[in-house]
């Protein structure tokens, strides 16, 4: 198969690398390009939810722990060895990937409820276990501080720096879930999503393919937290407790379960409405509130609107941001004829 | 000297797991009368809990009600929410994956607990019952009259919804709308009813569970963290079962009161949150239906 169905989607493509490779780095303000930063940390962890919660049908409520075993991993690989960047990009990730295979292992003997709970009980254990293994944590309020990653002699140190780095992982991690998506397994995961039974009378391994699943989907969240340990500069983890798990299933809900466009749209539009949220209190705000009360509403009203959005897409419309963008699209594909 | 202080350390422990795992019974019981009866999943059970203790301390000090008509207050908006609830959110998922109604809930959640700092009072408001402060006193056991309270409040919930369940002509029609709706609608049972008031049967427990908890640790958003201790419960229990909800409330109760006082000290602080959730693994991988559930689970 062809890997654009249409000569327009390469323009588009070109078009779009053109944009997020040259024109906005080189014309936003680092300010913007910070924020750029996040949503392109939080795209690769919301595919790599996707990949389990979309495609297989499993659900995950410990997407935040595993990000966790990655940041710690690399940190301590970072500090204790002096380990370069890649191979701590590549350790974290894997160790990730193990500890959610292990977590999967529930999801060969129950499923649905029952996984969704044995997944929460991992993101707790994990958590406490981070925060009480002082092996683990570093100890000095459950931190570690990373040095910055090198590109040969270059430190990165700027965030123009590190959208372009981030950006490429980005850039693999769409492609990766993409092909993956076509190849024999992504198959057989979406088989196991929508008929476990039938997929197994076809032959499909599904205790190879969950396991499998799992895996990959906290290698991306293992990576992800790696990403998120070298832009900050350190670990910590407060950055990955329960509610950041909570927020990875809002976006890939809010863009569309099972669809590589919908976990970026979610992605973005996550990452950027607490940013909204701040811009449109602060502009009522000398009105309605003192500066200081609405500093501590942000974080609660972002969370209610999260919560009020993931109730709206999925009573209205389950398939999220992916299916509202290709409606929008067929609407303008026979534009101005309806029919 | 020494073995008798340690006795007297382990008897009270016990009697403490065994007051606090009833009252984490009561709790549960508000998430399995929802799964029991519709087959849906409330993740935002603390939650609950939490919005009643707000609606009865905000009646109690800032309206300045008199307690029982606060408590009063809790359940009657317990109720409403409840049936509102099931209107507005949860008929429109039904039939749709067990995903969508967890994330629901979950959403649920979110919203309700981001709501807290909008609320009437700010801080945390102690909620004043007319009990006494000194505990009770029997033999080795020191009981606080409100742990006494709250376990003779979650028995005597726990067998009355026992009973409807078993010989109340609404109980056996809402298990029958559990074991099959559609049998249930062709009987001409009105299944979208019994929906309704088995949330609002949640509602009424949510409310005394506020009110209890809301005694013991003060009403503010942390309340909602006691919904935490729900899944292990009702894992151990079993997911449909009210006897299940009993057993399981007091396994939490002991296991995490035993293992704060003999592990805390070796590795600081944190297992009584931790320990139930390991118990809850294991229970997981050896019988998912619980003690007492039924053995109908999803199998791969």
């Amino acid at each position: 198969m062809a890997l654009y169905p249409l000569p327009i989607a390469k323009y588009t493509v070109a078009a779009l690398g053109v944009l997020f490779f040259l024109v906005l780095p080189l014309s936003l303000h680092e300010y913007y390009l910070s924020i750029a930063n996040l949503v392109w940390i939080s795209i690769i962890g919301a595919l790599g939810l996707n990949i389990l919660v979309g495609y297989t049908g499993q659900v995950s409520i410990g997407h935040g722990a595993f990000m966790s075993v990655g940041a710690y991993t690399a940190a301590n690989f970072a500090t204790r060895l002096d380990f370069p960047w890649p191979v701590n990009l590549l350790l974290g990730g894997l160790m990730a990937a193990a500890i959610g295979a292990i977590v999967g292992i529930p999801s060969l003997r129950i499923k649905g409820l029952y996984l969704a709970i044995a997944t929460l009980a991992g993101q707790l254990i994990i958590e406490w276990t981070i925060n009480h293994v002082t092996f683990i944590s570093g100890g000095v309020q459950a931190s570690i501080e990373v040095p910055r990653p090198q590109l040969g002699t270059v430190v990165l140190n700027t965030h123009r720096e590190m959208y372009f780095f981030l950006l490429f992982f980005v850039v693999v991690a769409i492609v990766g879930t993409m092909n993956l998506m076509r190849s024999r397994v992504g198959r057989a995961f979406v088989a196991i999503r929508d008929q476990d039974i039938a997929a197994e009378i076809i032959g499909i391994n599904i205790f190879r393919y969950k396991l499998l699943a799992f895996a990959i989907s906290s290698f991306y969240a293992g990576v992800t937290g790696v990403l998120y340990t070298y832009y900050f500069g350190i670990a910590n983890y407060e950055q990955f407790q329960i509610g950041v798990s909570i927020d990875y299933l809002a976006m890939i809900i809010i863009g569309g379960l099972g669809s590589v466009l919908g976990s970026i749209f979610g992605a973005a539009f996550v990452t950027l409405l607490p940013i909204g949220i701040r811009y449109g209190m602060e502009a009522v705000s000398g009105v309605l509130f003192s500066e200081a009360t609405v500093h501590n509403l942000i974080p609660a009203l972002r969370l209610t609107l999260f919560g009020a959005l993931i109730i709206v897409f999925l009573v209205l419309e389950p398939e999220g941001l992916n299916r509202l963008w290709r409606n929008i699209r067929s609407y303008f594909r026979v534009w101005p004829f309806a029919y | 000297m020494l073995e008798a202080l340690d006795l007297q350390f382990t008897i009270l422990l016990l009697s403490n797991g065994v007051m606090i795992g009833l009252m984490y019974s009561l709790i549960a019981l508000g998430f399995v009368l929802v799964y029991k009866a519709t087959d849906a999943v409330n993740f935002a059970q603390g939650e609950f809990v939490m919005i009643a203790g707000f609606v009865a301390v905000g009646a109690l000090t800032v309206a300045g009600i008199p307690l029982w008509l606060s408590i009063l207050a809790a359940l009657v908006a317990m109720v409403g929410f409840g049936f509102a609830l099931e209107r507005v959110m949860l008929r429109k998922l039904i039939g749709r994956p067990i995903i969508a109604v967890v994330m629901a809930t979950i959403g649920l959640a979110a919203i309700l607990r981001g709501l807290g700092p909008f609320g009437i009072f700010q801080g945390t408001r102690p909620l004043p019952l007319p009990l006494r402060d000194e505990p009770f006193i029997l033999g080795p056991l020191f009981i606080p009259p409100i742990q006494l309270l709250g376990g003779i409040v979650s028995l005597v919930f726990l067998a009355g919804f026992g009973y409807f369940f078993l010989k109340s002509r609404k109980g056996v029609a809402m298990r029958a709308v559990a074991d099959n709706q559609q049998v249930a609608m062709a009987m001409g049972i009105d299944v979208e009813r019994y929906f309704g008031l088995a949330w609002a049967m949640t509602g009424v427990v949510s409310a005394l569970g506020g009110v209890l908890w809301g005694n013991m640790l003060g009403v503010d958003v942390n309340l909602a963290l006691v919904g935490f201790k729900v899944f292990p419960v009702v894992i151990l229990g079993g997911l449909d079962s009210i006897p299940g909800a009993i057993i399981g409330g007091l396994i939490v109760g002991l296991v995490e009161n035993l293992a704060a006082g003999y592990i805390d000290p070796y590795v600081g602080g944190g297992t009584k949150d931790f320990a139930p959730y390991v118990l809850m693994i294991l229970a997981l991988m050896i019988r998912p239906y619980g003690i007492f559930g039924k053995r109908i689970i999803e199998r791969v």
